[in-house]
């Protein structure tokens, strides 16, 4: 379980999350919506603990991220897959290694293990003889599968997803939800995914919490967003230009 | 006005803060295993293997320029046969290591600051964190110890090839003769006169590798953010390298050296 206490971060003068609290509960998939730029990607970083807040505490399990010492945190981070916006794919390795990465650096398995681990993650993700190709050979829905794929190298127990339908098309879009919701049904990991995908945080949320303003002004079942009262909400998900939601 | 220069003042120091500790953290981790030799070895054929033709050519027509220059300068004081001595000893003290620091900063540098850059921008370097390894022990110390390794190898190179071109252009072109040139050139440059050059040289793979790494790291702002990065990247390598040579001078003056 993650919670989030009191998370303050600033960038210069923009105050981009301000006093954020919210539960992620164990084994559930729970989505953040806002508009780009709110803050959402920084959140994930944060629980990654590649950001430092100003003030706050995020607890996985009870244990305060925020004041892990780097070789702590590095532990801590071994039970966390990450998928990133564009992918993130390291350009200078191929496929394989890129999959491989994190077993190749924290196990002590053989190069025929890890190539055979690495062959099963990208059958997960519906990929196969890929391999040997380099990230810029691949297309974007395939770079997000592969990014997906090492995410979940080392079985980890959270998984954190930036924007994992953006910039793909919208077949592409439904396919990567679809794997999303597959390897949570088989895994029974913990996700977070950040997205501003209506559809998507529908298809795949077992909760959805809107981020407006560096802070989460509602969060419920997929049903309690769709039928909220929340001015906020109802804009965002309606996609209206007018409303309270404005440019400041 | 007052407001302005404290800023700086304060960015300045924030700054040169920022690349103490990646100094700092860069030699901890480069004395602590686990060492990334594969990578070192891909930076080391980057900085060295494939930096070969561009100081040999440096160290070649230095070496020759130096020789054609000094001719006719002491042409005039027919003290023409000196110049053996004058463009080994130039080379081995100063030009070699200043001039190979200077080409590796534009050459092996801009490269380090771009790849860094376009990692740091595309996310890569968060990648590396959330996947738990530290990206100063896997992209910073290979590209550190490659450039500390071989920027004295390299400056040898230069020096040697330089001594080359010197005598290329003295008894070929100039029409010096080959035993008087030999004969005053060989023994001028003492084993003090190497060790003053390659320690200088080491200072400079340190300058190129932490302000190439650190410009890397630190780029933001897309192509456009790296693009700048590269470019501050080598200009501060320069400056620095220039600025400590008149302070490891003086320094190795007072030991001696």
């Amino acid at each position: 379980m993650i919670t989030i206490r009191n998370l303050t971060k600033s960038f210069g003068p923009n105050r981009v999350l301000d006093d954020l609290s919210m539960v992620v509960p164990e084994g559930q998939t729970t989505v953040v919506i806002g508009r780009s730029g709110c803050g959402k990607s920084v959140l994930l970083k944060h629980i990654m603990g590649i950001l430092k807040p100003d003030s706050g505490e995020i607890l996985i399990d009870g244990r305060d991220i925020t004041k892990l010492k780097a070789s702590e945190l590095n532990q801590e981070r071994k039970r966390f897959g990450m998928l990133f916006q564009g992918g993130a794919l390291f350009d200078s390795l191929t496929v394989g290694e890129n999959v491989g990465f994190s077993l190749q650096e924290h196990t002590n398995l053989s190069e025929g293990e890890i190539k055979e681990i690495v062959r099963e993650k990208l059958e997960l993700v519906g990929l196969r003889d890929v391999e040997d190709l380099r990230p810029a050979e691949l297309s974007g829905g395939m770079k997000k599968r592969v990014a997906l794929a090492r995410a979940m190298a080392m079985d980890p127990e959270i998984v954190l997803y930036d924007e994992p339908t953006t910039g793909v098309d919208p077949i592409m879009a439904d396919i990567i939800n679809d794997l999303i919701l597959s390897l949570q049904e088989r895994l029974k990991v913990t996700s977070l995914i950040v997205t501003h995908d209506m559809q998507s945080a529908y298809k795949i949320a077992d909760r959805i919490a809107m981020l407006y303003k560096g802070q989460i002004v509602e969060i419920g079942s997929r049903e309690e967003i769709r039928n909220t009262a929340n001015p906020i909400v109802r804009q965002f998900i309606a996609g209206a230009s007018q409303g309270p939601i404005n440019e400041n | 006005m007052l407001e302005i220069l404290g800023r700086r003042t304060i960015s300045g120091l924030a700054y040169l803060g920022e690349i103490s500790i990646l100094s700092v953290q860069t030699l901890g981790l480069s004395l602590k295993p686990p060492w990334k030799g594969k990578n070192l070895l891909a930076e080391m054929v980057n900085v060295g293997l494939l930096s070969l033709p561009v100081v040999i050519i440096t160290g070649a027509f230095t070496g020759m320029v130096l020789a054609v220059q000094s001719y006719y300068v002491l042409h005039k004081m027919t003290l023409e046969t000196g110049i053996g001595g004058l463009v080994d000893l130039s080379l081995a003290r100063e030009l070699g290591p200043v001039l190979t620091a200077l080409m590796l900063a534009g050459r092996v540098g801009a490269a380090m600051t771009a790849q860094l850059g376009t990692m740091k921008v595309t996310e890569q370097i968060d990648a590396l964190q959330s996947l738990a390894v530290n990206p100063v022990q896997y992209l910073v110390v290979p590209r550190f110890l490659a450039c500390l390794i071989l920027l004295p190898i390299l400056t040898v190179y230069t020096v040697f090839i330089g001594m080359l071109g010197g005598y290329i252009a003295s008894v070929k072109m100039m029409g010096i003769n080959a035993t008087f040139y030999l004969s005053i050139a060989v023994g001028k440059v003492a084993p003090h006169d190497i060790l003053n050059g390659l320690i200088k040289a080491l200072f400079f793979g340190m300058i190129i590798g932490i302000i190439a790494c650190y410009k890397g790291l630190t780029a933001k702002g897309g192509a456009e953010g790296v693009g700048r990065a590269t470019t501050g990247s080598v200009v501060t390598s320069c400056i620095l390298i220039l600025v400590a040579d008149f302070f490891i001078t003086l320094a190795l003056k007072i030991v001696n050296i």
